[in-house]
Formats: C-alpha cells, sequence, structure tokens
C-alpha cells in the first residue's frame, strides 16, 4: 500500500519536472537563441534551413557594436542616472517614509494621501506638462531630465513606510531620552533596521530605470543622452536586419540586470513578495 | 509646559524637513502637472507649439475619431488575450513549485530572466525569433509541414504575436507573488483533505484557489492597469511606421503619437484623461466584484 503510494507520488514528481522543464526552455529558449545568434556571421543568420550553432565564436559583433554606435556613452547614461535615482530614492523615500511612520504632525494625512493617490495615476496622464516643464527649464537632452524625476517617488515612500510602522515604539523612546532629534534617530536607528525594504527599493528602482523607455525617448533624442533602452531602439531603426548585431548589443545591455537579480535574488522574490502582500 | 511646547516644534521641524524632497518632487513633477493636464485638454495646439483655449473641441474629437477607438479596442483585446492566461499559466507554475520539488530555485530563476530583461531586448530578440523569412519559429512550424504567417507584419497575426511575448514576460512576476500567496495557505487544509481522500485536483479547486483568490485579486488588478498603459512592446515590436500599426496600437501608443510625433499635445492630454478615467473605472469595478469571489479568512 505504501509502497505504491511512494511510486505514485515520485511518477507524480517526475510529471511536474517535465512539465517544469518544458516551461524552462520556453522561458530560457529566446535568450540561449541571444546568445548563438550573436555570435553568428551575417550570412549564417540568414541561411535556410537556419544554422543553430555558428562556426565560430565571432566576438566582431560585439566590437561593431561598440564601432558603429556610441555604446559607451548609452551605457554611461544608463548607468550614471541609475545610480542617481537609486541614491536619491532610497535616502529621500527612506527619511519621508520614516516622518510619515513615526511623526505627529500637523497636516501629515492629508500630505501621506496626497503623494498615494500618485499610485493611482497613468503617468501618461502628467507626462506632457512634466515634459513641458523639462523644455522650459532646458533640460531637454540633458541627463538631468532623465534623473530628477526620478529621484523620489510614490512607492518608495508607500512601501518604507510600512516597514517603519512594524517596528516597536520603545526605540525612539530610548533615543529620544538620550537627546536625539527625529533625524538622528531615523539614520541611527530606524535606517538600518529597514535595510531590507530599502535595498528592496533599490532593486526595484535599479530595474526600472534601466529598463524605462517612454521618459527617455520623449526628452531625449539626442543620441548622446539617450540611455541604453532608446539608443537600442534607435539601433534597431538602422541596423534592422542586421540580427547578430543587435543581439549583441541587447545582451550587453541585459547583463547587468540579470548579473543583480542573480546576485540579489532572494531579497528581490523578498521585495516582490513585499509589495504583493502588503500592497 | 513651555518644553513640550519646544520638543513639539522640533518634532514638527524635523518631520517637514525630512518629508520635503519627495512633496517637492511629487507636487512638481506629478500633482501640478496632472491639474495642468486638465487645463491642457482644453486648448487647441497650432503647429509651432501655440495653443488656444479651445472648450471641450477634443472630446468632441474623440467621440468621431475612429482610429481612437480601434485603440481602445485593440487595448481590450490586448488585455482580455494576455491577463487571463498570464494569470492562470503563472498560477500553474506556481503551484508546480510549491510542491516541494528538488531544483525548486533554479526553475524560479529560469522563469523569472524575462521579468529584469530590457523590454527593448525582449522586443529585438522575439522579432528575431518571429521573422517571417529566417526566424527560428517559422522554420521550427516547417518542419512539422506549417507554412508559418508572417508574424508581425499580418494584421491577423501581430496581435496574437504581441499578446504571446507580453504573457512570456511576465509569468516570472507573477509566479513569485503566487508563490509567497501559496506559502501562506496553513498545511492543515490540505492534511485534512487527504484524510477525506480528496485527490490533488479536487485540494487545488477546493483549498489552493479559494485561498489564492485575494493574491489573485491583487494580481489581476495591477496586471490590468500595466495592460491598459502596454505602449513599449508596440514600439519596439510593431514601431510606428509598420503597416499593421492601426491594428495593434493601444490608446497608449495612439497618445504617444499624438503627443510627441504629430505634436497635438491638447488632445493627446484629452486622450490621457479618459484613459486615467477608464483605469479608474475598471479597478472600482472590480472592487465592487471582488465580494463575489474573493475570500478572505
Amino acid at each position: 500500500m505504501s509502497k505504491e503510494r511512494s511510486q505514485k507520488r515520485s511518477t507524480g514528481k517526475l510529471i511536474v519536472h517535465i512539465i517544469l522543464i518544458v516551461g524552462a526552455l520556453l522561458m530560457v529558449g529566446p535568450f540561449i537563441w541571444m546568445i548563438l545568434t550573436s555570435f553568428m556571421s551575417l550570412g549564417e543568420s540568414t541561411r535556410v534551413p537556419p544554422v543553430i550553432i555558428p562556426a565560430q565564436l565571432r566576438w566582431q559583433n560585439y566590437q561593431r557594436v561598440f564601432t558603429s554606435f556610441p555604446f559607451m556613452r548609452f551605457y554611461w547614461n544608463t548607468f550614471s542616472t541609475t545610480v542617481m535615482k537609486v541614491a536619491g530614492q532610497v535616502f529621500f523615500c527612506s527619511m519621508a517614509a520614516y516622518a510619515f511612520a513615526r511623526i505627529r504632525f500637523p497636516g501629515r494625512d492629508f500630505l501621506f494621501v496626497m503623494i498615494l493617490s500618485v499610485l493611482m495615476v497613468p503617468s501618461q496622464a502628467y507626462i506632457i506638462p512634466r515634459y513641458l516643464l523639462m523644455a522650459r527649464l532646458g533640460w531637454l537632452n540633458t541627463l538631468t531630465a532623465l534623473t530628477v524625476p526620478g529621484l523620489t517617488s510614490s512607492f518608495g515612500t508607500f512601501l518604507l513606510r510600512q516597514f517603519f510602522m512594524s517596528l516597536p515604539t520603545e526605540l525612539e523612546e530610548a533615543a529620544t531620552l538620550d537627546g536625539c532629534n527625529h533625524f538622528q534617530i531615523y539614520y541611527k536607528i530606524f535606517a538600518p533596521l529597514a535595510k531590507s525594504g530599502m535595498i528592496a527599493l533599490a532593486i526595484f528602482t535599479a530595474l526600472w530605470s534601466w529598463n524605462d523607455l517612454m521618459w527617455p525617448l520623449i526628452v531625449n533624442s539626442s543620441p548622446l543622452k539617450m540611455p541604453l533602452s532608446a539608443g537600442l531602439s534607435s539601433l534597431q531603426g538602422q541596423y534592422g536586419t542586421d540580427f547578430p548585431l543587435l543581439m549583441a548589443g541587447s545582451l550587453m545591455a541585459i547583463a547587468p540586470m540579470i548579473a543583480m537579480f542573480i546576485v540579489l535574488q532572494n531579497q528581490f522574490v523578498e521585495g516582490i513578495a513585499l509589495t504583493g502582500t502588503k500592497g | 509646559m513651555s518644553g513640550i511646547n519646544k520638543k513639539k516644534l522640533q518634532d514638527w521641524f524635523w518631520a517637514y524637513f525630512m518629508i520635503l524632497p519627495t512633496v517637492a518632487g511629487t507636487l512638481i513633477f506629478s500633482i501640478w502637472p496632472l491639474i495642468q493636464s486638465f487645463y491642457l485638454s482644453f486648448t487647441e495646439w497650432g503647429a509651432f507649439g501655440s495653443y488656444d483655449w479651445g472648450g471641450t473641441v477634443n472630446f468632441e474629437r474623440m467621440l468621431g475619431d475612429s482610429v481612437l477607438w480601434q485603440a481602445l479596442r485593440n487595448t481590450i483585446v490586448f488585455t482580455v488575450g494576455s491577463v487571463p492566461f498570464g494569470i492562470a499559466l503563472s498560477i500553474i507554475v506556481a503551484v508546480l513549485l510549491n510542491t516541494k520539488i528538488r531544483g525548486m530555485s533554479t526553475y524560479r530563476t529560469l522563469y523569472f530572466l524575462p521579468v529584469v530583461t530590457m523590454p527593448v531586448a525582449v522586443a529585438m530578440v522575439w522579432r528575431w525569433l518571429y521573422n517571417a523569412d529566417f526566424g527560428l519559429l517559422n522554420h521550427i512550424l516547417s518542419t512539422v509541414g506549417i507554412a508559418g504567417p508572417r508574424w508581425l507584419t499580418d494584421p491577423n497575426y501581430a496581435m496574437i504575436s504581441l499578446i504571446i511575448v507580453s504573457i512570456w514576460s511576465s509569468i516570472g512576476y507573477n509566479m513569485v507573488i503566487f508563490l509567497s500567496g501559496l506559502q501562506g495557505i496553513s498545511k492543515q487544509y490540505y492534511e485534512a483533505a487527504e484524510i477525506d481522500g480528496a485527490n490533488s485536483f479536487v485540494q487545488f479547486f477546493r483549498i489552493t484557489l479559494p485561498m489564492l483568490s485575494p493574491t489573485i485579486f491583487f494580481v489581476t488588478v495591477t496586471s490590468l492597469i500595466s495592460s491598459f498603459q502596454v505602449f513599449e512592446l508596440i514600439f519596439t515590436m510593431i514601431g510606428i511606421n509598420s503597416p499593421v500599426i492601426r491594428h495593434t496600437q493601444s490608446v497608449v501608443f495612439y497618445f504617444y503619437r499624438q503627443a510627441f510625433v504629430n505634436m497635438d499635445k491638447g488632445y493627446a492630454a484629452a486622450i490621457s484623461l479618459v484613459l486615467f478615467v477608464i483605469i479608474l473605472g475598471v479597478t472600482i469595478v472590480q472592487f465592487r466584484l471582488q465580494k463575489r469571489w474573493v475570500h478572505y479568512e
């Protein structure tokens, strides 16, 4: 009886594995094809029937990405704006979140609801005047336009406020007796305790900033100020059928986020679970 | 007494100081622009960025704009095609991964990869796979005797091509949310069901789905909102000059065209506000309907 049951269970597991492996192949297949194509010659990529394994590893495709486009510049634009936005959001959002969660002051609820309400508004509804503001400030085609509106966020403030709310009240009582003001309490005691929340926010911000397309498309049309996303999309316009080149460029563009994901996998998953259950 | 007041004033000072950047950022870059959008939606734009008060002219124009109506229909088709299937597939994957299977975290990593991949790169590799002449997909289809369509330029297939990519890129994200939802379901329910002799399928429909319904609700609400705002996928996979753009463009894509290609910002602002109202309406309806199917403990 129990033997039969355990046998049944192990065939069940086998079926589950088979389904998951087929699914995983469908998920990973395009990435493998990206890598294989990035090493093909143009001739190999347009052969019928298709070449699966390129005859040699053509690293030249990767070199061509740099020589035919200001790719390093795209990279720097994306990297620097992402770093600025992550630093800005982690600092400003956690500070605001602490105040909203831990200090009583006039207008607190009103201001918090105001910040929160932005989460319900699709960005298109304010993107035109935001663009006009950038134009008036003379920020079009600058990295400032990519960075400054992303230095604070409603999402981050909300996420971290949840974190600070869950901490016990004794924490600041002791610190207040020691004569600390709220800013000191925040950065000495509370900020370190909300580390996992801040890491989650940093991950989300990095991902959104790195991959964002619409805003850069709107404010920066000059190739020298484009981030990777907009740069790649213009690459596609000019080299539409040179797939080895496009795949090499794509791989280099996505590698940092994939590396970050693999290293910080558990924090990623925790962060998503956090927004999924408390959001 | 004055000591307490002084302390209070100090607290207030620090509070305002600490919220200042976020409040200022929100006001300058979101709230005030949103108010301006209301104003802009009542203006008519000329050729060189000049504009005049136009009353309700933009809203009247929307009623008769068949391209906009088609864009709305495209958006709905895209949403109905991608959201339910995407959610069903991610629930299935999450349930399978939740069976304490070996290699769970490896599977999770692989399914999640598309989520961290730049949408432009996703579009690029799928354009390559869908390529009608040299693409891998049509080659695979031809080995089983099917002549593959011109996926991205045939109006009958362009939308389904977009839906497939959209599902492919979102499964991982929803799967992670569902996994955390599944881990919150108490083992006791399953033990009791096992004693009653309920098989896995019965357990799935009688325990897992009802207990997971709050998570399903959350994922449905957020997926519908983001699906109604689809833009990048269409911009990068179809492109503004494609012959099938009318059959695939979403409301946001049409908005982008009006605002930043045709430079008709008044009309675009009106479209964006109507979209906002539609999204709000759909979300409110969902909250109303949730009592019928969402099961809270």
